[in-house]
């Protein structure tokens, strides 16, 4: 093992900057895949099955085929539709539309979990659909399966690096960029993984915790 | 797509899949078990250290593992392996931290009763687990096996970024030869969904055997998804049951 510290020292900013792209990466898909994963949630429990069944089968569509094909995909076949998108855009979208199909079964799982009784209650007081789901459903629905939207932030941090392979300057295309360039391979792709432990490790403690505060 | 493609380059990248799908599959269960039930030991020291395995394999990124098992490990060590087997060791340790957290988590669901039982007739630990405790823990991981077995199967992609000639390596490739990206991905697409289904069947049928082994009704499968969802930072089954009974009064 020939660990050599100077060049440690040099990658150590580039790898800061692609931290950054990691973790931009990370929160957009997040915040993609909260919101899409929602929008099937409840088109599942839509009362026509026009809709139940075409969601049903793209949601399982989606999450039963490698996200690095989705991601070449997107990032191939949008520009011949006349659709273009930076790299990190492109994924974005495929990180986001990839992972919302695990968060529809959490959200799911947790509006499964709201009591009938409420539902019910609901329609005693004539409340809307629109205002059942926002006002009674969802603000029990969500908080109850926070923890387990947090699992997939994490999730989606270690699939980051996929988007490299489309060309966004993230952590590990730091890595390559530099081994590619000065054939220092050891270093930059040691540091990348320990960046990703780093983060990874401490918050799915974080997780865990708040799995048992919100009382299980 | 010009048949030459498809012959050459296509159908031999869904073998390369199936291969590597299969090898990591057999390498990452003999990591669950061989992990999964180190962690019960009664020794910290052991304890300890396949739990910081643990933790270090599911905190990392695949993709991250196999580049460096492709490009650092030849360099520090002087060893180099054949890229094939490279993507088996990244694959089968990375799915295998997962697959212990599974075999961890059946252990501990047998009931507590059969371990008393077993300590009562004097049987050595090691009996007590091949005898008693695992036979009642199988059953209970294949629904979880299978979902890790589809994450598996679908992290086999990675490995075209390493070049081993896999289904989508050799999508790559026909795209640069004919520029079809649309149909050559969407046809890749079909495939890995193709391959995802057989694989969850074989599982239903393997669970429906083992359950009917130890004397429990198959279960009904319920209206759930074909396969349930991903495992992130633990195990998932116990958490999916969490939330619902979460709510459930």
């Amino acid at each position: 093992m020939t660990w050599n510290w100077d060049v440690a020292k040099d990658f150590l900013p580039e790898l800061g900057r692609g931290l950054l792209i990691t973790l931009e990466a990370t929160a957009l898909g997040s915040i993609l895949a909260f919101a899409l994963g929602l929008v099937w949630a409840m088109a599942f429990r839509s009362p026509t099955r026009f809709v139940r069944w075409p969601v049903a089968a793209v949601v399982e569509f989606i999450r039963n085929t490698p996200l690095l094909v989705q991601l070449f995909f997107f990032y191939y076949v949008l520009p011949t539709w006349d659709i273009k998108f930076s790299a990190l855009t492109t994924g974005v979208i495929a990180l986001g539309l990839h992972y919302s199909t695990y968060t529809a079964e959490v959200y799911r799982a947790g509006i499964d979990g709201v009591p009938k009784g409420q539902w019910e209650a609901a329609t005693a007081l004539s409340l809307s659909r629109g205002r059942t789901w926002t006002a009674v459903i969802l603000p029990q629905a969500i908080r109850r399966v926070v923890p387990a939207l947090g699992n997939y932030v994490i999730a989606m941090l270690k699939d980051s690096p996929m988007l490299a392979l489309i060309g966004v300057v993230d952590m590990l295309q730091k890595a390559r960029a530099e081994g590619a360039s000065s054939f220092q391979y050891i270093e930059p792709y040691t540091m990348v993984g320990i960046a990703f432990i780093v983060i990874a490790y401490p918050a799915s403690l974080l997780m865990r915790a708040l799995e048992r505060r919100l009382g299980h | 797509m010009t048949a030459g493609l498809w012959e050459n380059w296509l159908l031999p990248g869904v073998w390369i899949t199936i291969q590597l799908t299969l090898f990591s599959a057999v390498f990452a269960a003999v990591v669950a078990f061989g992990i999964g039930i180190a962690r019960t030991s009664r020794l910290w020291i052991v304890r300890f250290l396949t739990g910081f395995y643990v933790e270090i394999f599911r905190g990392t990124s695949a993709l991250v593992l196999m580049f460096w098992l492709f490009f650092v490990m030849p360099l520090a060590f002087g060893y180099q392996l054949v890229s094939m087997w490279a993507a088996v060791l990244a694959l089968g340790l990375t799915y295998g931290a997962y697959g212990s957290e599974i075999v961890r988590g059946a252990i501990a669901s047998v009931a507590p009763a059969q371990r008393e039982a077993a300590i009562a007739l004097s049987f050595t630990p090691a009996q007590r687990m091949r005898r008693v405790i695992l036979p009642q823990a199988i059953p209970e991981m294949i629904p979880p096996f299978n979902n890790l077995l589809i994450e598996l199967l679908k992290a086999t992609a990675l490995v075209s970024a390493v070049s081993v000639a896999d289904i989508t390596f050799a999508a790559q490739l026909s795209r640069l030869a004919t520029g079809d990206s649309l149909e050559i991905y969407a046809i890749i697409l079909v495939l890995y969904f193709v391959l995802a289904f057989v694989l969850t069947r074989l599982m239903r049928l393997l669970e429906r055997r083992a359950k009917a082994g130890i004397g429990q009704a198959p279960v009904k499968s319920d209206k759930g998804p074909l396969v349930t969802r991903k495992l992130s930072a633990r195990q998932e089954s116990e958490q999916s049951s969490n939330i619902i009974t979460g709510g459930a009064q």
